[in-house]
């Protein structure tokens, strides 16, 4: 039998353990999220340090005490940043919009609708998941060229309107709203376009949503593209323009103005995560990958 | 009835046309590509039919610089980012108050534009007439020597290739890893606590293999996100890659399409069917490796 | 080993905004659980009877109050340490181990000077296979096995280290109604041969009834009532106990004492002595009822299900609280259904009084009883 004063020594060792284990692991958290944060403080502190003081600065300072926001009047300035934006802007709703157009329509086709030869085309559609980007990105290229679709936003959005991935998340959501509602509609006459209108998309909104702010941030952020098919300033994307930016505009030294566009471009996309955190979380958690 | 058998082709006509025309038609004549010798983008001729494209891809010493960096990122970044993640996903697990707060925190880098958080951490590391720079100035703190990080030896280049790397990648794993962490039912744990297990037993005979299928999930998506990486070494180095010796096996393939020394899509089309035979062997690697150790 | 609970209560901080207050899960338990004895803690769910258990464990810390094991306080020693066993309702079996590897697993976490070699754990884990009799299942994977054996297996597991007291978290309610029947044996067995102090919780009246020493009947965190299972049964000492113990259900009537005589409606169904005149709930057993065409309380018949040994009389009454009064009467009686009225004569003994408002016991004699 155990004494009692073994009995409170294990309790006072185990209340210790507990205590010293949950420190570590609070310090270990800090220390990572500290690392993912520092990137962004030092790219708002460089933005509104000012050129000479920037550059005067041998040692970097962590705080500055006369911040100015001249920067992002030179950034604005030196390069078309708000032609970027709006560019971008464009190219994203565009795109994304085409996009839900199309996907809902196939998973629809696929959830809902009986017609032959349904279970071969998934399966080919699947089979087009594993289809690596860089393989056909050559031939659109190409496509894109011999049609002289370069430097238009046509060009731009038309290859990147198609996520088979979308559709099958999409159709395993459709999926889920029962059958008994489709014969319940069938019953009072409604159409199956009606249909897909009036319940199906209503049903599924928090699913679409997810998926049309992944493709949002997937738009604004892409670059391998829009890189290949333009080079007209005038139909620069944000990342082509911050790479315009580095190599050639403000002068390799003008590091601030840098850090005010990438404030700039960085901004939309962090206050969106931040009001649909939940959703953008759960989509990716789904399957979303990261490029 | 018969008027439905049309109607499902026609919702799915749309996503046909796009995906016929973007995919499957590209998937085709990338193969046709690569084997049409001296293929000119201009004039659309060619000389020859034969594997030329791939014997001259395999020999060029930029490529096989581009296939060891991109190896070297590969084999660098997908362990470490799948065991820190996992690490900092057992924190997450183990505490409540804050809890929110760190993953929200963890997973901004997720929704940020690479190109543009690249050129911060280009700044960090980046040693200049005017400043060593955020980075070198810890390395002095220490007692270390200032480096050149972006601009300076191979090796100092591709640790922060690596490091921006990681700190891109960590915030789906950290999510995809809580999540699976959070499926775990408690009771195994209490189960677990009940017969007195202790922390490292739980972790290594319990949680381990009961998350098993995610992390090879996650090292498997690791591996082929890591063959393909591309923008964040442009991110940091500029689009010259080849100067810089920080090519990847993609930055090839656009480099051979568009670029300084473009304009040969025959060859851009070797290299790219030359990554994807190399992802594809090494996912079934991975999945053969899965099936073995993956228990139920 | 004997298990006190002092006072025990848990309050749980309010996950709503709007009701700020915590809610009070376990609320001043304080009982004392015999040596070797099966206990039954009895409740709807919701009512604390899982958190009761897991405090006993050591799972969830206790708000305030005490717990023995003996005469040691173990309130604060942690779950490793308290020497408990326990089956958890999804038996918690770790899908990827073996039947054999699960068993052995608690004997691989002992340290010091109670570590075992490999050929004692390997006997340890045979012996208990053997207790619940799944020796010959020992290389399988849990997800090959059936529910029951799956509960065995976990019942090997909590026996592996002859715990001091084992625990149950509803180890019956993912068993089909055959196998629940015969696991709930099996359980009442393994207790008598290794004669260790158990715990069970169940939602389920007729399993804790059926297998218990003592059953702890609960109701939103507090004990109701605490009692060998048919003097609980005969005695309730609320409405709530009368209600939630018996198949079928008690059968309510609204009553009146009034003189000497228990009024249902105008029908006095019963002569009274020692209560004063007042409003009353009436409830009577379904075995209190005798058919006979005198009887005082009559009921429209509904209809009539033959149950083999007996019968069940379904009718319906105006004063009844419940949707169909339900009596259950010997086979042998002969009911004449084409009479839409039924008369019941009652027994004594199977009528119970509760007070209108509180549902308080309300005790009462009848001449009919000393007779």
């Amino acid at each position: 039998m155990i004494q009692s004063d073994d009995y409170s020594r294990i309790k006072r060792s185990a209340r210790l353990h507990k205590k010293i284990f949950s420190g570590i692991v609070y310090l270990l958290l800090s220390i990572w999220a500290l690392i993912v944060l520092f990137p962004f403080y030092w790219m708002l502190l460089t933005s509104v340090k000012s050129y000479s003081q920037y550059n005067g600065e041998y040692i970097p300072q962590f705080f500055t005490l006369s911040p100015t926001l001249q920067n992002y009047v030179d950034a604005f300035q030196a390069v078309p940043l708000a032609r970027y934006l709006l560019n971008t802007f464009i190219f994203t709703v565009i795109t994304t919009a085409i996009m839900m157009f199309v996907i809902v329509l196939a998973a629809f086709a696929f959830a809902r609708l009986q017609f032959r030869g349904k279970n071969l085309a998934f399966t080919l559609f699947l089979s087009l998941m594993m289809i690596p980007n860089e393989l056909v990105i050559i031939t659109n290229y190409a496509t894109i060229t011999n049609l002289d679709l370069r430097n238009t936003f046509l060009g731009l959005i038309l290859p990147s309107v198609t996520s088979v991935f979308y559709i099958y998340l999409l159709k395993e959501n459709f999926a889920q709203v029962p059958d008994a509602l489709y014969y319940a509609a069938k019953v009072d006459g409604t159409s199956d376009l009606k249909y897909l209108l009036r319940i199906m998309i209503p049903i599924c909104k928090p699913t679409l949503i997810t998926i049309g702010i992944l493709k949002i941030i997937e738009c604004w952020n892409s670059y391998v593209w829009p890189r290949l098919i333009t080079d007209d300033e005038n139909y620069y994307l944000v990342s082509n323009g911050i790479q315009e930016l580095r190599e050639n505009g403000l002068g390799r030294e003008n590091i601030p103005a840098m850090m005010a566009a990438v404030v700039v471009i960085s901004v939309p996309l962090i206050v969106l995560f931040l009001i649909f955190r939940e959703k953008i979380m759960a989509g990716v958690s789904r399957g979303g990958t990261k490029g | 009835m018969d008027k439905n058998k049309w109607k499902g082709w026609l919702y799915l006509l749309p996503a046909i046309l796009f995906l016929g025309v973007f995919m499957v038609y590209p998937l085709i004549d990338v193969l046709i590509y690569s084997v049409e010798e001296g293929y000119n983008f201009a004039s659309q001729t060619y000389f020859d039919i034969g594997f030329y494209n791939f014997s001259y891809v395999l020999h060029d010493p930029y490529f096989l610089q581009a296939v060891k960096n991109t190896f070297l990122m590969v084999v660098i970044t997908v362990p470490i980012s799948t065991g820190l993640a996992l690490l900092i996903s057992m924190g997450l697990s183990s505490i409540r108050p804050l809890r929110k707060l760190y993953q929200t925190v963890y997973f901004l880098p997720y929704v940020t534009n690479t190109l543009a958080v690249g050129l911060v951490f280009m700044i960090l590391f980046k040693k200049t007439a005017y400043t060593d720079g955020m980075v070198n100035l810890l390395i002095n703190w220490f007692g270390g020597e200032s480096i050149d990080f972006i601009d300076g030896p191979y090796w100092a280049k591709m640790l922060v290739m690596c490091i921006y790397i990681i700190w891109v990648v960590m915030p789906f794993k950290i999510l995809i890893l809580t999540s699976a962490l959070s499926s775990v039912n408690q009771s195994y744990y209490n189960a677990a606590r009940v017969d007195g297990t202790g922390r490292g037993r739980i972790f290594l005979k319990i949680t381990l293999p009961m998350i098993s299928p995610t992390v090879f999930y996650l090292v498997i998506t690791g591996f082929i996100g890591a063959f393909k990486q591309y923008s964040d070494a442009v991110a940091l180095f500029g689009t010259d890659l080849n100067a810089a010796e920080m090519n990847t096996i993609v930055g090839y393939v656009y480099d051979m399409l568009y670029g300084d020394s473009g304009g040969y899509p025959s060859y851009a089309s070797a290299a790219a069917i030359v990554l994807f035979v190399i992802v594809l062997t090494i996912t079934c690697i991975n999945l053969l490796i899965s099936k073995k150790h993956i228990h139920y | 080993m004997k298990v006190v609970l002092q006072h025990l209560t848990k309050t749980f901080p309010s996950r709503n905004r709007k009701n700020p207050e915590d809610v009070t899960a376990v609320n001043d338990f304080d009982f004392e659980i015999p040596d070797g004895k099966l206990v039954g803690l009895l409740g709807p769910s919701g009512c604390g009877k899982s958190t009761t258990l897991f405090m006993i464990c050591g799972l969830e810390k206790p708000t305030a109050g005490k717990i023995f094991f003996g005469e040691e306080d173990v309130t604060d020693l942690p779950v490793e340490n308290r020497g408990v066993g326990v089956v958890f309702q999804n038996y918690a079996l770790y899908p990827h181990m073996t039947v054999k590897q699960n068993i052995i697993f608690p004997l691989q976490n002992l340290k010091g000077a109670q570590k075992l070699t490999k050929v004692q754990m390997e006997q340890k884990a045979l012996e208990a296979a053997k207790l619940v009799q799944i020796e010959e299942l020992m290389e399988r994977k849990p997800s090959e096995l059936s529910g029951g054996q799956q509960q065995r297996v976990a019942i090997a597991r909590a026996m592996v280290k002859m715990p001091k007291v084992l625990l149950l978290d509803e180890p019956l309610s993912n068993l089909d109604a055959r196998l629940r029947l015969q696991t709930r044996e099996e359980i009442r067995r393994i207790q008598r041969q290794t004669g260790i102090t158990t715990v069970f919780v169940t939602h389920d009246q007729e399993e804790a009834m059926s297998i218990s020493d003592i059953i702890v009947v609960m109701r939103e965190g507090v004990v109701q009532q605490i009692g060998k299972p048919q003097e609980v049964y005969d005695n309730p000492i609320n409405l709530f106990v009368a209600r939630f113990l018996g198949t079928p259900p008690i059968n309510l009537f609204e009553g009146q004492a009034q003189g000497n005589g228990l009024y249902i409606g105008d029908e006095m169904v019963l002569p009274l002595e020692g209560v004063a005149d007042r409003e009353l709930t009436v409830g009577i057993r379904p075995e209190g009822f005798i058919l006979t065409p005198d009887g005082p309380l009559s009921c429209s018949l509904s209809g009539v299900e033959v149950m083999g040994r007996d019968i069940s009389v379904v009718s319906t009454n105006p004063h009844g609280l419940v949707a169909s009064v339900r009596s259950i009467i010997d086979a042998e009686n002969r009911v004449d259904t084409s009479n839409p009225t039924v008369r019941f004569a009652l027994k004594p003994r199977k009528v119970l009084l509760f007070d209108r408002q509180t549902g308080e016991r309300v005790a009462f004699q009848t001449p009919q009883m000393n007779r």
